[in-house]
């Protein structure tokens, strides 16, 4: 199995921090998966001009194939203007309309204060619906108050990271599962 | 119904055909790749047997990225007009916006001779963009490269002596195109995908239409064919006159689930090199569907398909892509033979008009 892991935006630091904590869970309890972790800081990735995914060179290619390639993502994202960074809306952009078929894929969410929390629901999920993902239903939100220094803070919101990095994993092997037993071919 | 023009006479029933996309892929099963020569002799092979077996027609496409052998299409064409003398040959498609359509005139016009008259042209955009890159045209001409070159493929069909200017080729003053094709026109469709957005500009400019389509209840695509039907008339062209053909997925076995089974990772593998994205199973599994548009399945539950299909659009060419993803040649020939033995005949009893039977 293939998780990959998107931190989202190219500003700032507590998307990373949450994702960082995010795979760092997801490797201790399963070394069997093979987990990539993709922050968009660190690739130049050009704005989707409508092409094929196939067609587009360099790190805007590397990327598009990574997340092609998984099994489940796992999305990392801030919440600016009210809405999802243009960073991360360009990644799906660049895919094609129905890029998350047979992939499972969950949300964690960093935010200034709790006036945004229904901004996944509202703006996230209706992108990842359209592009046919399972979505895991609930997101971890983290406030800008649950960090300190470039860490977590608060129990709470290791304890509810844990439980939707196992929510990952399970749906993901048990859909897979599901589609194993419904065809054969 | 008269479509003497596109030599096509549909008295004698719905016309069957296959074509490949001239993809060059690793058969999933194996993992084995042959050599893109033996691809290519193979898909010369494939049109020697579909003549041998009664098909009507069969085509090659042009694709210029990795995973594919008939960059050149109009050279393997011209070697299949001379491998075969009955069964009419075509592209599937020729990408016009990346060519020069006088050059592509002479080329079609050439094995149109070669062949003794049995060439046709079907003009597509290209799924896959590379191709601009390579042969340095800009992508954001996309849309009027395609419309610009195909106009004037479609003039210099019509007029042998041509003046033409714009935007993307020299002008052309009191130009001769030739050589000529043997009956003076070349039958020139427009290839469309499965939504009635382009389908309407090929009815609006009165051109045949050949539609593409991967899965899915026929009855979606019957939407693009009405769409293309209405933008004719409107266009102040007799739909009546128009011929509309259909190409997609066809994989025989002896049980529909056989079919399905053996096919499938072919398709999924194949499409996911080079298209990117796999074949959702379960739309694959709706395929055993008599009224999904994939006609893969048992020689009877195929004839069904085609002729629910046939009482729907009212078509007159279908053409079967059946050597995708590595598919081995065993197999092809296979197929093929099914085709000529059982399917054909059928599809021909039942669509052919009867003795003194009037439109």
């Amino acid at each position: 199995m293939k998780i990959v892991g998107i931190s989202g935006s190219i500003v700032g630091s507590k998307t990373r921090t949450a994702m960082d904590v995010t795979i760092k869970i997801l490797k201790e309890k399963y070394p069997h998966i093979d987990v990539t972790l993709l922050d968009l800081a660190d690739f130049q990735i050009q704005f989707s001009d409508g092409r094929n995914y196939l067609d587009y060179e360099g790190d805007t290619k590397y990327v598009a194939q990574t997340v092609m390639d998984a099994d489940a993502l796992i999305l990392g994202t801030p919440i600016f203007q009210a809405s999802i960074p243009a960073t991360l809306k360009n990644i799906f952009d660049l895919l094609p309309e129905k890029a998350f078929q047979d992939k499972v894929v969950s949300m964690v969410v960093t935010a200034g204060s709790a006036k945004h929390f229904l901004i996944p629901e509202q703006q996230l999920k209706p992108i990842l619906s359209y592009m046919k993902a399972q979505i895991v239903q609930t997101y971890v939100y983290i406030e800008e108050k649950d960090f300190f220094r470039k860490a977590i803070v608060n129990d709470d919101i290791l304890f509810r990271l844990e439980r939707l990095v196992e929510d990952t994993v399970m749906l993901t092997e048990t859909f897979a599962k599901i589609r194993e037993a419904a065809y054969d071919f | 119904m008269m479509m003497k023009k596109y030599r096509l006479d549909p008295a004698k029933g719905l016309e069957f055909g296959l074509y490949t996309l001239g993809d060059h892929l690793a058969n999933p099963y194996t993992g084995d790749r042959i050599s893109a020569q033996k691809r290519l002799q193979e898909i010369i092979e494939m049109a020697k047997l579909a003549e041998q077996a009664g098909l009507d027609f069969f085509s090659v496409g042009e694709s210029h990225q990795e995973y594919f052998a008939t960059q050149a299409h109009s050279v393997v064409l011209a070697a299949i007009a001379q491998a075969t003398s009955k069964i009419k040959i075509g592209s599937s498609s020729t990408i016009i916006s990346t060519s020069d359509p006088v050059r592509v005139y002479e080329d079609f016009a050439t094995i149109d001779l070669i062949s003794d008259g049995r060439c046709e042209i079907i003009c597509g955009r290209a799924s896959r963009v590379g191709l601009f890159e390579l042969l340095g045209y800009n992508l954001r001409d996309y849309e009027e490269l395609f419309e610009e070159k195909f106009d004037l493929l479609l003039k210099i069909n019509e007029e042998e002596v041509i003046n033409w200017s714009g935007e993307f080729r020299a002008p052309l003053k009191n130009a001769k195109v030739i050589p000529r094709p043997k009956n003076g026109y070349l039958p020139i469709w427009r290839a469309v995908g499965g939504t009635p957005a382009s389908a309407i500009k090929a009815g609006y400019a009165g051109v045949p239409m050949f539609m593409a389509h991967l899965g899915g209840p026929a009855s979606v695509f019957k939407r693009t064919i009405d769409a293309y039907r209405e933008a004719a008339r409107e266009g102040g062209h007799d739909p009546s006159k128009l011929p509309v053909a259909t190409a997609g997925f066809f994989y025989v076995a002896e049980t529909t689930q056989e079919a399905l089974k053996e096919y499938y990772p072919h398709i999924n593998e194949g499409m996911k090199r080079t298209n990117g994205r796999g074949f959702p199973k379960q739309l694959w599994a709706q395929g055993a569907d008599t009224r999904s548009i994939m006609n893969v399945g048992s020689p009877q539950q195929i004839i069904e398909k085609i002729l629910y299909q046939h009482e729907m659009f009212g078509h007159q060419r279908y053409i079967a892509q059946l050597d995708f993803g590595g598919v081995p040649f065993d197999k092809i020939r296979k197929n093929i033979e099914i085709i000529g033995t059982e399917i054909l005949p059928a599809i021909r009893k039942y669509t052919a008009k009867k003795e003194g039977e009037t439109e």
